[in-house]
């Protein structure tokens, strides 16, 4: 009844020169993606992707395990000495991110030029 | 829907994670009909999300052979919705989260659909049933006067 989590890798370079590597998202967010949020999130080398870009911008429906899998993966970037942004969230989301605190440890930007400038 | 007194809509779920976008759909569709604006309508979207959920998965711990009850009754300026699931009710009361203990291990990363139930609607309130049977949770929207 969930709709399948896609999700995939680009690597990218920031105006500034950085690398950033970016996972989009694609379908719901749910206890079902932990595979599809975690599991590709998690076979990235830790040493050469230091900025990570969230897109949720194909993603329709974020529910608490789904948040959960977000923060999950906001705990192994940091004690891998990573940043991680996102962009592509609704107003919604937005105010759902930022009303558990999400937004003190990911960085949220509205769309990916407007990131991608900030890196 | 004009005129309206208490038109009321009911939904039955199975215990089954997913459905609760079932529920969260025809609720959002009553709320339009009421002329809720669509940020409102996006907070009650993931309210009753969330309600169905901790009724599917700890109310009727994923029992496909139980069902989830989804009342919504709608009045002159607000929006009821009722969750019913076959569970003792919840014992807690949601505590907002706390993301420097989450991301320090000292606290689940789990566990705010509570949390985000009371924060985004206008009234809840969780409701244990007699003979630990038939709890719920119930949720209230009101129409802003500009709205009505």
């Amino acid at each position: 009844m969930q709709s399948e989590t896609k999700s995939h890798v680009d690597q990218l370079t920031s105006p500034a020169g950085h690398p950033v590597t970016v996972l989009r998202f694609e379908g719901d967010i749910a206890s079902t993606s932990k595979e599809a949020v975690l599991g590709v999130y998690q076979a990235l080398p830790k040493t050469t992707n230091k900025l990570i870009l969230l897109d949720f911008s194909k993603v329709d429906y974020i529910n608490s395990s789904g948040i959960a899998l977000v923060i999950q993966l906001l705990i192994e970037a940091s004690n891998s000495g990573q940043k991680v942004y996102a962009y592509g969230l609704s107003a919604h989301f937005v105010k759902v991110f930022t009303m558990v605190g999400i937004t003190k440890y990911a960085g949220l930007f509205p769309s990916q030029a407007e990131a991608m400038a900030a890196l | 829907m004009n005129a309206m007194k208490t038109t009321n809509v009911e939904v039955r779920l199975p215990s089954r994670m997913g459905f609760e976008k079932v529920a969260m759909s025809t609720a959002a569709s009553v709320a339009k009909l009421m002329g809720f604006r669509e940020d409102r309508i996006e907070d009650l979207k993931t309210a009753v999300a969330e309600a169905c959920i901790n009724a599917i998965e700890h109310g009727n711990r994923l029992n496909e052979k139980l069902s989830v009850g989804v009342v919504m009754s709608a009045g002159e300026d607000s929006l009821e919705v009722k969750v019913i699931d076959d569970g003792k009710g919840m014992k807690n009361h949601p505590s907002k989260p706390d993301i420097d203990r989450k991301m320090h291990g000292e606290e689940d990363p789990r566990g705010m659909g509570m949390f985000l139930i009371q924060a985004l609607v206008d009234e809840a309130e969780w409701v244990a049933g007699s003979n630990g049977k038939s709890s719920y949770v119930r949720l209230v929207i009101r129409l802003d006067k500009e709205q009505a």
